[in-house]
């Protein structure tokens, strides 16, 4: 280990002394290659790269600027047709309400009429059944005088009196009012 | 257990091995044009920056993939933190800062590549590019503004007699902040390397091991951070002192 | 011994380290307790807080480059 240290320190020794960045024989060698190494890349960048790099970036900022403009009237057109299928919706449902408003209007008109002809059927249908009541009714009380005229002649006939038809038929009238 | 009362024993810490510059293809001596491990890591740094910058744009697409929207995210920082700080004057300028922010956030991942060598702890690249910094901001300042420049060392809000002596302390900032601008990136990355290594070493003694490599983790991730910071932090300093270059009055 | 005397130099420049991070420490937290009170202004300082990060940072820096220089290069 010492032998190493001892050869390190040799090798060490055997090169210029100290560090190797202050040792002047290397400086012309790398300010040489240094200054060419510059000029290269010097002349690669501004005559290859950065013109590369600018104009894909310009075009990028225009491919961008027509694509948000693309994109405007994209939506301006949007917005063209969401009007006008609000309107259309708008149109479709005042259409919607006056068709079925109309509907309703001859619906009703003609459930006018024909309520109008049931009313007048029944109408008519009562004021018959109330003729035909009358007629029943002016029937039976005829029968009634009928029935009392006979049993009055009959009942004076047992009596022994003798009626004649006018007075009984007067009487029975008489009672019959009252 | 003798050798470790011998000075250090079975522990050999070498964290500056990973600093020295060496010749790829054989030879000792290093000139100006050999072709080195720099050279092999700042070649790996253009790869990085084209296969982040270059190779995800190819398609173009409109809609990013993974990789396009990198290379976008990276360019829109940057491009936002040069139009932020220094106004809308300093986006002609934003090609030069793309390019250190770029190069200096590759170098120092791929410098975070265990085994590998990180170009931007070294002294000599950080001070070429805090000084080009300094020179190229200081003469665009003269061209841009004449000798009104020198109002940057001027405090026209401080009460007059202060204004000399605050005169005094601006230009010594002045003049200090390429030193500290590329120290600031030298240091931090060779510092956290050095960490890192000195880390790794305490994991030889094998009753340490386990704490050394949680320890190793844990640095790793915080010099990830550090890495991105320091980018960060040497970019939007550039773009001050190119605020103060356009703009010198306070 | 020169050499010894170097190591503890570089020890006491390491204590400059410490230092720093109480200052960015600092510029962390009064950040933070601005941002809690103001939390819509936060965003457009992130910058100024990475700034003075930075500088405060950058003063460890140096302390710990005085304390590199000891170590291996006097």
């Amino acid at each position: 280990m010492a032998e190493n240290t001892n050869a390190a320190g040799e090798v060490a020794a055997g090169a210029p002394p100290g560090m190797p960045q202050l040792n002047p024989d290397y400086f012309a060698n790398q300010i040489f290659w240094l200054i060419i190494t510059l000029l290269v890349i010097y002349f690669v960048l501004s005559r290859v790269a950065l013109p590369r790099i600018a104009a894909i970036l310009a075009e990028r900022q225009g491919t961008i600027t027509n694509d948000i403009a693309a994109a405007e009237d994209l939506k301006a057109k949007a917005e063209a047709a969401e009007a006008a299928y609000d309107k259309a919706l708008a149109d479709a449902r005042a259409e919607a309400q006056r068709i079925s408003g109309e509907t309703k209007a001859a619906i009703q008109a003609d459930l006018d009429v024909a309520i109008e002809k049931a009313d007048a059927e029944i109408a008519a249908k009562a004021s018959e059944s109330e003729k035909a009541i009358a007629d029943i009714r002016a029937g039976a009380h005829d029968a009634i005088k009928e029935v009392a005229k006979d049993a009055a002649k009959d009942i004076v006939a047992l009596m022994g009196g003798k009626a004649d038809a006018k007075s009984i038929t007067a009487a029975v009238n008489a009672r019959m009012k009252g | 257990m003798a050798d470790e009362a011998h000075g250090g024993g079975g522990l050999s810490f070498h964290p500056m091995d990973q600093f020295e510059v060496k010749a790829l293809f054989g030879g000792s001596d290093i000139h100006w044009y050999t072709i080195t491990n720099v050279t092999l890591w700042l070649a790996l740094a253009i790869l990085a920056v084209i296969g982040l910058l270059v190779l995800t744009t190819s398609k173009r697409d409109t809609v990013p993939g993974r990789g396009q929207s990198i290379a976008e995210l990276m360019y829109g920082f940057v491009y936002k933190m040069v139009e932020d700080v220094t106004g809308k004057d300093g986006i002609k300028y934003f090609p030069y800062i793309m390019t250190l922010f770029m190069f200096i956030l590759c170098a120092n991942f791929l410098g975070l590549i265990p085994m590998s060598f990180t170009t931007t702890s070294h002294i000599a690249v950080t001070a070429i590019l805090g000084f080009g910094v300094f020179f190229a901001v200081t003469i665009l300042g003269f061209v841009k503004n004449g000798a009104s420049f020198l109002g940057l060392f001027w405090v026209s809000s401080a009460p007059l007699p202060l204004r000399p002596i605050l005169a005094i302390i601006e230009i010594i900032s002045y003049f200090v902040r390429p030193v500290s601008h590329s120290i600031r990136l030298a240091g931090n990355m060779m510092a956290g390397h050095a960490v890192l290594k000195v880390f790794a070493g305490f994991a030889q003694v094998a009753a340490i091991a386990p704490v050394a490599i949680i320890g190793v983790m844990a640095i790793y991730g915080l010099e990830v951070l550090v890495s991105a910071i320091q980018a960060y932090v040497f970019t939007i300093l550039t773009c001050v002192y190119l605020k103060d270059a356009l703009h010198p009055h306070h | 011994m020169e050499g010894e005397l170097a190591h503890i130099g570089a020890g006491l420049a390491a204590i400059g380290s410490g230092a720093a991070a109480i200052g960015v420490g600092h510029v962390a937290g009064n950040f933070l307790a601005g941002a809690l009170r103001n939390p819509s202004a936060a965003a457009g300082q992130t910058a100024t807080l990475f700034i003075g990060i930075a500088f405060a940072e950058a003063l460890g820096i140096f302390s710990f480059l005085v304390a590199l220089l000891l170590m291996f290069a006097v």
